[in-house]
């Protein structure tokens, strides 16, 4: 064996299946003097990729994690080691066959087509040990498969070395992190101490604890997952292989049961959440069985055996076959429940690949290695991005109480706007007592307790004869009083809450060229200028759309949403010049919103300054009077409307929330909730929203957003951005409305939430050039057009204006006409409000 | 006929042992309970003997609440009801336990008969004092044979098989009779899915005898040094072949 090293230009942590694929694809990309190591033995170090189940379900409703199990599946069978077995996923209800139908949606969405709803009785067909007399139906996937995932690591790691570029040690414990200027430097292990120019941390559920060596935080937790195998199963003694039945996933009980060999393995995630700490892992010494295979607690295995027993009975219910094996595994479970990938916030050189499944993870070790050799991954991993977490996410309570919350979700019906309901209220703004008082529902984003809208507006109501959605599901979390608010604030003007903004600043000699450098648009305006511009990567794909307010000639301040702000703050931050700073003021400053065609008089009715179009023009910002406070005020709007966004300090927010109220009331001021700021006043004016219709998958001119002239200064994205213009968009954004919300089985009024495919009369889905399908982007009411937007990207010839298409959604399809192609918005087009020349409401 | 099964819950200890600060114990932070090795193949042979004569199987165990988990394995494997004789989690010695498990054995065969035989795990899994089933016997001046690796009854007597170098010791017993077992005798059965659903709805009866001063007092454990693994590398691919070959023909197995 070669002795340890004393430099390695990298050095990954853990070798499970996640820290074996980023060891081999930075070899294969190029990268040499890469160092694995793992404190227990391989093949199986004793993680939780020793325990795993292995198998792989294709379709997930979330795009990003679709893509990676993809490419992680097409990884595994280009090296042998995926068996194709098929999966169905079992409805014993007819609330589950609904949101089977929604799985078939999701399936057209991101191109699973082999996908289909089977009856019980093709069920029975193709798993005959079944009782398909419980079942309504199924959602069969014939490309599910079960992979040898230590195979594939030891693979990842012979291919490496065969390269040249990997050495590995087993058995070598890391005991310290050293960090030098917030960079890190060395690796401490139980063979010595290793300097490294990069650190991947990819042990699991350890990570946390080797985070923190480094003074950096990977928020997960372990969370005890039951599995038992039984056995000998009498049917199985005559497989020719491991696996020839499909496995089942018994979605209404939280369970799955597969084939393996002779036995039958029973998964549940039906127990209690049962959570654990990196610290009580034991030593694989000490570990009766592996380190993350706890002692079975069979109390709470037991409720779910009926379960079982009732779906298989020809081989749960036959008395020779016994449990033969059982384990409390432990997997990592997310405060958001999605993985923790890229460069730590807190440390630089210190990366995490943490949280993945067995499913994810040779697509995970491919787009970490792309992220850390070419800066970015070939595929959006946005949503994983561990820079997302805020503060409060990092800490091991809030990890713990949100992981106790989505267990019993795994399984689960998760409605596309469900709402976390555990540690809350976490941040509150300074207007949060009076949106009590005024029966505020709220939701949260990024720990902001946020008004989705006002019950004291419930009058409204009936005032704009606003209909409610008939079925359950479209109204759940949804209140017909946004479209009220939204008509309230066209017919006069409303007042929002926008405490949730990030905000920072970015000062010094370099800022100029610092923000220079991320955005598309050009920063060296005059000061006072306000630019709405998208932020790209490399590739030309999106990295977040956000507004920037210069501020002074070395002073400017970017507005962001609070959901994504932190990765943005990481990717300023790390885009800065030398002589530039980053100074966050997220919670230093409030932001009011105030906008309708009254705004002007409300605002002008304390203001002490010119606000009129000549005065105080749209684009720009200033610092105003408002009666005892000196505001920083921004005219740009984003719903369309003429008004400003008001920036104070946040202990003077209430103070000038109240102050406009009163003032406004008799001018008809409505304070609106985030779902008139966020879909109903967005979408019918054509505004796209980062994570919706903006990621990486799309470009600016595909998103109607490629700018009228390329800056000469040189910014992350500007090649691509030169290429982009030069060929023919594969797709356009478009804005279309349902032509008919009638329900072709129910007869029932039916409202899509977002995220359903595009198709054709016959159902068949639009693929553009570059094999991306269309779907629903966005979807939302616009109260002011009495119309029901979507947003989708479609392929050139579907892109008229006037074409008929249809909607599918749970399976069925409503008719869609495309009334936009590009950024016209379907409402006020010519933009008369915003620029303040309305007289009378335009429509 | 009527058998009872004495059963210890034990710690599931398989990896490297840890004692607790006072070294009085052993550190079961990470670990399962299970029935003890011995007393697994007393459970399966007290099932196989009720299967082959008909009758009825109890299971008893002086321990903590949380024992009750063990006794629901055997439940699970086909014993028909249990006696639960809870402790606070100090440990018994093999007097007083001994003491308590008779009181149980007389209280139940005054209300529902005498039990043919008691069978007991040759030594606890944990502490092996090797004591409890000869005491029991005396107690109940009822005949005892241990290290039994081989069990059937026929006509009021038990045959009880002992191994011995060079072959068998078979000991023949009048009933009711006190055996206790050793692991081999049988390979115990799995508990399949509809025994754990039964195990669930049998009854367990629940006491809690007083623990009398002890005689025997446990002071300290140590953890004996182990001889040190050594792993032999046969060769490497192919060429280990011949090597592996010979070490299973050394092993007999082929």
């Amino acid at each position: 064996m070669a002795n340890f090293p004393s430099h390695a230009k990298v050095v990954v942590i853990g070798a499970g299946i996640v820290g074996n694929s980023v060891a081999y694809h930075l070899a294969n990309l190029g990268w040499r003097d890469i160092l694995l190591i793992d404190k227990g033995p391989f093949p199986n170090p004793g993680g939780s990729t020793g325990h795993a189940s292995n198998f792989i379900y294709l379709v997930d409703h979330n795009k990003e994690m679709t893509q990676l199990t993809v490419e992680s599946a097409r990884q595994y069978q280009d090296w042998g080691v995926y068996t194709t077995c098929g999966g169905i996923e079992v409805a014993r209800t007819e609330t589950r066959m609904t949101e089977l139908r929604r799985r078939m949606d999701s399936a057209k969405n991101w191109g699973i087509d082999d996908a289909r709803l089977l009856t019980p009785d093709e069920i029975k067909a193709l798993v005959p040990f079944i009782d398909e007399s419980i079942l309504v139906g199924g959602f069969y996937t014939p490309g599910v498969g079960v992979v040898d995932s230590l195979r594939f690591g030891t693979l990842c790691r012979e291919k490496a070395e065969a390269m040249g570029a990997l050495t590995a040690f087993a058995n070598t414990e890391v005991t310290g992190l050293g960090v030098e200027n917030e960079r890190i430097r060395t690796v401490e292990t139980t063979r010595g101490t290793v300097e490294a120019e990069y650190v991947v941390i990819a042990c699991g559920v350890w990570a946390p604890k080797i985070a923190e060596m480094a003074g950096s935080h990977i928020p997960l937790t372990p969370t005890v997952h039951q599995m038992a195998d039984y056995g000998p199963v009498p049917l199985f003694e005559q497989s020719s292989k491991a696996i020839e039945y499909p496995i089942v996933r018994d979605m209404d009980v939280l369970m799955y049961e597969r084939q393996d060999g002779v036995g039958l393995e029973v998964g549940s995630y039906a127990h209690r959440s049962i959570l654990h700490d990196p610290e009580d892992i034991p030593s694989n010494e000490a570990a009766p069985l592996s380190p993350t295979e706890f002692p079975f607690t069979q109390d709470d295995f037991d409720p779910q055996l009926e379960d079982a027993l009732e779906l298989m009975p020809s081989i749960l219910g036959d008395e020779r076959v016994g449990q033969k094996y059982a384990i409390n595994g432990l997997i990592a479970l997310t405060p958001d429940g999605m993985p923790l990938l890229g460069e730590t916030a807190e440390v630089r050189g210190l990366w995490s690949a943490a949280a993945v499944w067995v499913k994810e993870g040779p697509a995970v070790g491919r787009c970490v290695a792309e992220w850390m050799v070419h800066g970015e991954p070939s595929i959006d991993v946005a949503q994983s991005d561990i820079s997302r977490f805020h503060a409060h996410q990092k800490t091991r309570q809030h990890t713990k109480r949100r992981a106790y919350e989505a267990f019993p979700k795994t399984y689960g019906i998760v409605h596309p706007a469900e709402q976390y309901l555990s540690d809350r209220p976490l941040r509150r703004s300074p207007m949060h007592e009076w949106h009590v008082a005024h029966d505020a529902e709220f939701f949260e984003v990024a720990g902001w307790e946020r008004t989705q809208w006002f019950n004291a507006n419930a009058p409204l109501v009936d005032k704009y004869g606003v209909k409610a959605r008939p079925n359950e599901w479209d109204a759940r979390w949804w209140s017909p009083i946004i479209n009220a608010e939204h008509l309230a604030m066209r017919e006069a003007a409303g007042i929002f809450d926008l405490s949730s903004f990030a905000i920072f600043d970015i000062v010094g000699p370099g800022a100029l060229d610092s923000v220079q450098r991320v955005a598309v648009r050009q920063m060296d305006v005059p000061v006072g200028k306000v630019v709405y511009t998208p932020i790209l990567s490399q590739l030309g794909g999106f990295k977040s759309d956000l507004t920037i307010m210069r501020l002074g000639e070395r002073v400017f301040r970017v507005v962001t949403g609070g959901a994504h702000g932190m990765a943005d703050l990481k990717w300023f931050r790390d885009h800065l010049s030398d002589d530039a700073a980053l100074v966050d003021q997220t919670t230093a400053f409030t932001t009011i919103g105030l906008w309708g065609p009254r705004a002007r008089d409300i605002v002008g009715s304390i203001a002490r300054a010119d606000l009129s179009n000549e005065g105080f023009p749209f684009g720009t910002c200033r610092r105003v009077e408002i009666g005892s406070q000196l505001v920083l005020a921004s005219r740009i709007s984003y719903v369309g409307d003429l008004g400003w966004e008001l920036y104070v300090p946040m202990e003077q927010g209430l103070r000038l929330w109240e102050e406009l109220w009163a003032v406004g009331e008799p001018f008809g001021l409505t304070a609106c909730g985030m779902g008139v700021y966020g879909t109903t006043g967005r979408l019918e004016k054509g505004y796209r929203a980062y994570g919706m219709e903006l990621d990486g998958d799309y470009n600016v001119v595909e998103a109607g957003m490629a700018p009228a002239r390329i800056k000469d200064q040189d910014y992350v994205g500007r090649d691509a951005v030169l290429r982009q213009i030069e060929e023919p968009p594969a797709a356009l954004l478009c804005t279309l409305t349902v032509d008919d919300h009638t329900s072709p089985n129910t007869g029932e009024s039916r409202y899509m939430l977002g995220r359903q495919p595009i198709v054709l009369a016959d159902g068949t889905p639009l693929t553009d050039a570059k094999g991306r399908r269309s779907y629903a982007t966005s979807a939302g009411a616009s109260p002011s057009t009495g119309s029901y937007i979507l947003f989708a990207y479609l392929p050139p010839e579907q892109a008229v204006e006037g074409t008929q298409l249809f909607v599918e959604s749970f399976g069925e399809r409503y008719p869609v006409t495309v009334r936009v192609v590009g950024a016209r918005p379907l409402f006020d087009p010519d933009n008369a409000r915003i620029r303040g020349v309305a007289e009378a409401a335009t429509t | 006929m009527k058998v009872l099964v004495c059963i210890k819950s034990v710690p599931a200890v398989a990896g490297r042992i840890t004692l607790t600060a006072d070294a009085r114990a052993i550190d079961t932070k990470h670990l399962g309970f299970a029935i003890g090795p011995h007393e697994e193949c007393a459970v399966e042979e007290a099932v196989r003997l009720i299967e082959a004569h008909g009758g009825e199987a109890v299971v008893l165990t002086l321990g903590t609440a949380g024992a009750l988990e063990q006794l629901r394995d055997a439940l699970a494997l086909g014993i028909a009801r249990a006696i639960h004789l809870v402790t606070d989690g100090a440990e018994w010695d093999p007097e007083s336990t001994t003491a308590a498990i008779v009181d149980a054995i007389r209280a139940d065969e005054a209300a529902s008969g005498p039990f043919d035989l008691v069978l007991v795990g040759n030594e606890a899994g944990d502490s092996a004092d090797y004591q409890v089933g000869v005491r029991i016997g005396r107690a109940l001046g009822r005949p005892v044979v241990t290290a039994i690796k081989g069990l059937s009854v026929a006509d009021g007597r038990a045959r009880c098989e002992q191994e011995a170098s060079g072959g068998r010791d078979v000991f023949e017993l009048p009933l009711p009779a006190v055996v206790g077992v050793l692991e081999g005798i049988n390979l115990p059965r799995f508990p399949s899915v509809p025994g754990r659903l039964r195990a669930k709805s049998k009854p367990v009866e629940v006491s809690e005898p007083a623990r009398p001063a002890q005689r025997l007092e446990m002071q300290r454990l140590v953890v004996p040094q182990g001889a040190a693994k050594q792993a032999v590398v046969l060769g490497q691919g192919a060429d280990a072949a011949p090597a592996v070959v010979e070490v299973l023909a050394n092993l007999g197995v082929i």
